[in-house]
């Protein structure tokens, strides 16, 4: 018996999205095959990492989280060129983490004089993450856009009950938009048919299905995004066709497992390093399903998830 | 190729005797179609079904079994692509190297982290099971003494990795009652090694210089009677490695192609030098689709994450997991810490007991057997009401644990708040924040 090797029939590719502008401006999606199956398909543009940057000093960050930034946590600026600079982002997240209301509730105009400032000081494209809260989010993603007109930023979470003020906003000022869902792939679907209905066009859409890291289930947005390239790949789902953007340095640093010394549990070996595994590992397996902007924090776990990348799609 | 219910059902003696446990022959064919029923339970079929029925019946990728002891390690027997269309089945193991070249101190050593590096999370222990012991001194005696030690030494599963067939012939009997897969058959020595497989009974290992090579190898040796097989297809890069994994999955499920219908084995330790990218590399294959993972060393801080991404990963989609029910203390409570309830779908457990962690405010949390469901689906499903709440709260022993009486419930079942208060006479019911993230800003604000 010889060797057939078996082909998926692929019925559908993935939108080009174009971030940012002038020439750092990045390219995602345009995949025609699962990720990484390089004997079935193509992979035009490989997935890009942004790395964070927070609006306000971290107050409860593990130490080796911490250690790659000390004396730029105060100045987001100074950060994202350190980010830039020494650690080659192609891309910065901003999270505008005090803007939350059950936090420092930072205004919406502090907010965007910081965007603005941040935009005009790098040229990488910008994300800017909010806090998910509706009407925070609506009142500072309408300043935001607004002021940093033509700055091409990607605006995250948009979700169904802001979708129309904040998606207003960013068609008005020409920003992409990041489609936020609770890890559905039907409520994924239905909110980029919203934006579409709204206007968003397509190459100006990504979408965030929710992802968690390792242990505090990561199998969910797993399958979520595997049912969603499957749809988009082979069931003509033109709807789910966009590129996921997964915000998971957050969620994977802020876990115990992370933040447990050595000291109280040798078994779970050096700190600093089961810290950055664990967010390379948890990128590892969101790239398998079918990330292309990956939000990371420690440049020893991206550095790690470059070579991986790299590696995956060597000639 | 598969045979469809209605071609197994003209096969069978249609005698609707019921004795293989359904009413008809029509049904039971149906079920052998699903992979529900095995034939052996037809008492009356005859051998030309059973020789057409159990060629066409077996699993599109063999289990395979590696170990004899109370813990063999199953691999293989997988029946999708996506975990989403069924579940993942037998999740992979993850062996640590050991070379006959090393001090056997550092080989005790190994054995001892092997059996110590297991973690208790949700009701299990996560853990591994598998040794491979590689023949790099090129020494028979050297590689069997290794074995007979690990042997006396260690309950761990058994992989014996060797060039040479003298020397895996001579450690496999040192070791032959502990059943170890026998690395590995290629081109150059299958005939040799069949037969040490045939001898021992041990599984085989089978390595090829790509998939061509691979199938010609597994077609001879099962034209020999050798069915425990393990495929390596040689490669140590990874593009092609992590291809060849997703190549031999989707060629014995979708096309039903047996040659490569065997579970497989990757060596991560052979595709780099930095121990760091070494465990990126096994979490790619924990995912799709090793079937042995074999590592240079085990660490707590590689390994841990790991053992949770394969837990997370075989995980089976249509059963969540769970946490136990009780008293859950956190942060050292005394008698007038606050007491949160929450459902023990194992997600929330793990985020609010972190969150409650985080706050470093002690406290009491109650888990309550909501059968794995959150708690908006526990709640909707009426296993989170106020009726089987009471009940819980005043039988958990917490009224032991803490002397005041206030009860502090998820956000999203605040609706229960009222019905709580009659059904618990003398509490006071607060509602709790919705959110995991906002759970330590309350209780910090919190007073007795």
């Amino acid at each position: 018996m010889a060797l057939d090797i078996p082909k998926t029939r692929y019925t559908g590719s993935i939108k080009q999205v174009k971030l940012g502008g002038g020439d750092k401006a990045v390219t995602i999606g345009g995949e025609t095959a699962y990720p990484f199956y390089l004997f079935e398909g193509q992979m035009p543009n490989l997935p890009k990492i942004a790395m964070e940057v927070y609006d306000s000093p971290p107050q409860d960050w593990a130490e080796a989280a911490l250690e790659p930034f000390a004396g730029v946590t105060g100045d987001p600026v100074a950060w994202a060129k350190k980010c830039i600079d020494d650690y080659g982002a192609e891309m910065i997240c901003l999270q505008l983490a005090s803007t939350d209301p059950n936090g420092a509730d930072r205004g919406a105009d502090e907010a965007a004089a910081l965007v603005k400032k941040l935009a005009d000081a790098i040229s990488v494209p910008l994300i800017v993450w909010g806090t998910a809260n509706h009407e925070k989010d609506t009142e500072v993603f309408r300043t935001v856009a607004e002021v940093c007109q033509g700055k091409r930023l990607v605006i995250g979470p948009v979700e169904e009950g802001d979708h129309k003020k904040i998606g207003a906003a960013a068609l008005g000022y020409k920003h992409t938009v990041s489609a936020s869902t609770p890890i559905d792939i039907n409520l994924a679907k239905q909110l980029n048919i919203l934006l579409g209905n709204l206007g968003i066009p397509d190459d100006m859409l990504v979408m965030d299905p929710t992802v968690s890291g390792i242990g505090y289930g990561i199998e969910y947005c797993y399958s979520v995004m595997e049912r969603m390239r499957m749809a988009a790949l082979t069931q003509q789902d033109e709807r789910l066709q966009f590129p996921i953007i997964c915000n998971i340095a957050k969620e994977v640093w802020k876990t115990k497992e992370v933040k447990i010394p050595e000291s109280e549990d040798p078994k779970m070996g050096d700190i600093k390093k089961r810290g950055i595994l664990t967010e390379a590992m948890s990128a590892a397996v969101l790239l398998l399903a079918g990330a292309d902007v990956l939000v990371m924090r420690h440049p020893e776990a991206i550095r790690l998830v470059r070579e991986i990348l790299a590696e995956m799609t060597a000639a | 190729m598969p045979l469809t219910g209605i071609e197994i059902f003209k096969l069978l003696p249609k005698t609707n005797c019921g004795r293989c446990g359904v009413p008809t022959c029509l049904a039971f064919a149906m079920n052998l179609a699903a992979g529900k029923s095995e034939l052996s339970a037809c008492p009356d079929v005859s051998e030309e079904a059973q020789a057409k029925l159990s060629e066409a019946s077996a699993p599109p990728i063999l289990p395979v079994t590696i170990g004899s002891g109370a813990k063999p390690l199953k691999i293989g027997g997988e029946t999708v692509m996506f975990r989403h269309e069924k579940r993942f089945e037998n999740p992979p193991g993850l062996a640590l190297l050991i070379s006959d070249t090393m001090p056997s101190s550092e080989v005790d050593a190994r054995l001892k982290k092997c059996k110590d590096l297991q973690y208790y999370r949700v009701g299990l222990t996560l853990g591994s099971e598998l040794v491979a012991l590689r023949n790099d001194s090129g020494d028979a005696g050297k590689f069997e003494s290794l074995a007979s030690h690990v042997k006396q030494n260690s309950d761990c599963n058994i992989i014996l990795m060797s060039q040479s067939v003298e020397a895996l012939a001579a450690a496999a009997k040192a070791a032959a009652d502990r059943k170890p897969l026998l690395y590995a058959a290629t081109k150059d020595n299958v005939d040799a090694m069949a037969k040490l497989a045939k001898e021992t009974g041990c599984p085989l290992a089978v390595k090829a210089s790509g998939l061509e090579e691979l199938v010609e190898l597994t077609n001879k040796l099962t034209a020999a009677g050798i069915k425990n097989l393990v495929l390596d297809s040689g490669s140590r890069k990874l593009r092609q490695s992590f291809e060849d994994q997703v190549i031999i999955r989707s060629a014995a499920l979708v096309k039903k192609f047996r040659p490569l219908g065997f579970p497989t084995i990757v060596l991560p330790c052979e595709m780099t030098d930095d121990p760091m990218k070494e465990a990126v590399i096994a979490s790619i294959f924990v995912a799709k689709y090793g079937g042995i993972i074999v590592l240079s060393d085990f660490n707590g801080e590689s390994l841990f994450p790991l053992l949770v991404e394969r837990l997370n990963i075989f995980t089976d989609p249509q059963r969540p997991l769970a946490t136990t029910e009780g008293i859950y203390p956190i942060n050292n409570p005394d008698e007038n810490s606050p007491v949160l309830i929450t459902s023990n779908f194992s997600l929330t457990y793990f985020i609010v007991s972190g969150e409650i962690e985080n706050s470093k405010v002690p406290t009491w949390l109650l888990i309550k057997d909501t059968e794995g469901l959150s708690v908006m689906t526990s709640w909707a499903a009426g296993k989170f009401s106020a009726d089987v709440i009471a009940p819980f709260v005043l039988k958990s022993g917490i009224t032991d644990k803490a002397k005041h009486r206030k009860l502090v419930i998820p956000g999203y079942i605040a609706a229960e708040s009222g019905g709580l208060e009659e059904e618990l006479a003398g509490w006071e019911i607060l509602v709790g924040p919705r959110e995991g993230a906002h759970i330590p800003a309350y209780l910090k604000a919190w007073k007795p």
